[in-house]
């Protein structure tokens, strides 16, 4: 699914990310931790093909993305949901329509029995009329979430999904992230939260990769 | 301003437009200008047209035609006839000459004095019409000719003032034609400068599309649907306000001359069924290179 040999990523100055080789298989779970500003989101920021990376070799579905076009990285978004950590909606839909988006720009039709569901599945049925920057941030981190899985992706990538929710909240989005993830979706959660890691691995043989002194560590079964 | 501009029609974006939000006040800038850059464009081809007409006419009017009149007493009369004849059958650039007969004269005279006129007794000059040829003759080679040898005879090429009319008329049609490029490169230039606005004023809108996989002309089309129709609608208004201040111009028969053939004539009133499309295919090309040129700058 996600294969890295020897990937380095820099934003022009001294590099932030050196050396990392990695292959994310398909149905795998994965944590990735490190200390703020270690660049956990700039490394799930390469796997959505929003940077390239500046050294190495990094394949997405077998592809190099180097030699990807534009409409190819369209394509390739729609297979990889995101839950970005700034949520990224537009702020003029109600959030009915932002969570239909990816529907919306692939030119498919929206079944609104579906769309209600997945809403409820959220536990954002109340909401959908809203306009997201009237929706409180767990709000939102859930809608984002509803807006990932909507094109039934084949991987789930999620910053921080948890940020902004009690621990009883962060809870049931794990494990909406784990179903999921039993129905055969690659998931990757960038996060601190110790504690929902090892919620997690109550559930799911996840793995646990951190990013420390610039390099990708697989972490060991201490925690 | 705001509340003029508010009465104008705006589009409601429907389906996929949705995704950009509505931009109201550039929208209706964007039809305003489309709108006087139509009526503009109206007039312009107006005064090409009818410039155009005016040269054709003028020019056809010239018909390379000129006379020689011979005054000469009744003795020599028709030995200089025969003189201009003869020079005239050598001068390269005339086609034909011929001397003008009794009755053609009296023809020619009788609006003014009357058809009971006494040709013969009257010391009149010999007429000899003169058609040039494509190319034209040397008329001050012919009139020295003709002094040396008919000295009773003049070179008469009256419609020649004429000429700088007919090149005055072309440069006209030529610059109602230039109005017209430089109305389309105004329009492409507005509009791109609006286009730009709101595509800045959108950068976030369309960071979000791309990251939830829309492709470059899923969101070019939403700006570039917008933008058509703006400079369409707009462009269709100007028009008829247009052709309905051209057709409000007073009749040529009213107060005659270059000013009131101002007008459309036959076909020439379909012409500015043209603008509107046009406008909408600048709108088009200009909004669409907007929109591909900002989106290389967002992954
Ligand atoms: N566009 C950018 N240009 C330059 N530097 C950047 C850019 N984006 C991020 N950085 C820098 O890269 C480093 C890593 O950023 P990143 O967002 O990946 O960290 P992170 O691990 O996600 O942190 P956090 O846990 O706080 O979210 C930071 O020092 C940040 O300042
Ligand atoms: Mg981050």
């Amino acid at each position: 699914m996600i294969e890295l040999r020897s990937v380095a990523m820099s934003y022009g100055g001294t590099e932030l990310l050196s050396d990392m080789t990695l292959k994310l298989m398909a149905g795998s779970f994965h944590f990735l931790t490190g200390p703020s500003g270690a660049g956990k989101t700039t490394f799930l920021k390469l796997c959505y093909a929003e940077l390239m990376p500046s050294g190495g070799q990094l394949n997405l579905f077998g592809q190099d993305v180097r030699d990807l076009g534009r409409d190819d990285i369209a394509m390739l978004r729609r297979r990889v949901g995101v839950v970005h950590q700034d949520c990224q909606f537009l702020d003029h839909l109600p959030l009915l329509e932002n969570v239909a988006l990816p529907l919306s720009v692939a030119g498919r039709a929206v079944d609104p029995q579906e769309l209600k569901d997945l809403l409820g599945w959220v536990g954002l049925a109340g909401q959908a009329r809203a306009l997201p920057p009237q929706l409180s941030g767990g709000e939102r981190q859930r809608a984002a979430l509803a807006r990932a899985v909507i094109l039934s992706p084949d991987i789930l990538l999620a910053d921080e999904p948890t940020g902004n929710l009690d621990w009883e909240m962060s809870l049931r989005l794990l494990t909406l992230l784990v179903e999921l993830n039993r129905m055969g979706k690659t998931v990757v959660i960038a996060t601190h939260d110790l504690n929902l890691i090892r919620a997690a691995k109550a559930q799911v043989p996840a793995r646990v990769l951190r990013i420390q002194n610039r390099r990708l560590h697989l972490a060991g079964a201490d925690l | 301003m705001r509340r003029l501009l508010g009465l104008l029609p705006q589009a409601e974006p429907r389906g996929a437009d949705r995704v950009v939000p509505p931009t109201g006040f550039t929208a209706r800038l964007t039809l305003l200008t489309a709108a006087a850059m139509a009526f503009l464009a109206v007039f312009a081809l107006a005064l090409s047209l009818a410039s155009g007409r005016l040269a054709d006419r003028w020019a056809e009017a010239l018909a390379r035609s000129a006379t020689i009149r011979i005054s000469a007493p009744a003795e020599q009369m028709a030995a200089q006839t025969r003189a201009v004849l003869d020079i005239l059958a050598v001068t390269p650039g005339v086609a034909s000459a011929r001397a003008l007969d009794e009755a053609e004269m009296r023809n020619l005279l009788s609006p003014w004095f009357g058809p009971d006129l006494p040709v013969d007794t009257l010391p009149l000059p010999q007429l000899v019409e003169v058609v040039e040829t494509a190319g034209g003759l040397d008329a001050e080679g012919l009139r020295l000719r003709l002094a040396a040898e008919a000295p009773g005879a003049l070179f008469d090429d009256h419609t020649r003032w004429r000429r700088p009319l007919v090149a005055a008329a072309e440069r006209l049609r030529l610059l109602g034609i230039l109005s017209l490029v430089l109305i389309g490169g105004a329009t492409a230039a507005m509009i791109t400068l609006a286009a730009q606005a709101a595509l800045a004023a959108n950068g976030q809108v369309i960071r979000v599309l791309r990251l939830v996989g829309a492709r470059d002309v899923f969101i070019a089309r939403a700006f570039v649907r917008r933008f058509t129709l703006r400079g369409f609608s707009g462009a269709v208004l100007g028009t008829v306000l247009g052709v309905a201040a051209v057709a409000a111009l007073p009749d040529t028969d009213a107060a005659g001359g270059f000013l009131t053939g101002l007008g459309f004539q036959g076909w020439g009133w379909l012409w500015p069924l043209a603008i509107p499309p046009l406008a909408a295919g600048v709108a088009f090309g200009a909004t669409r290179a907007a929109a591909l040129r900002m989106l290389k700058g967002i992954r």
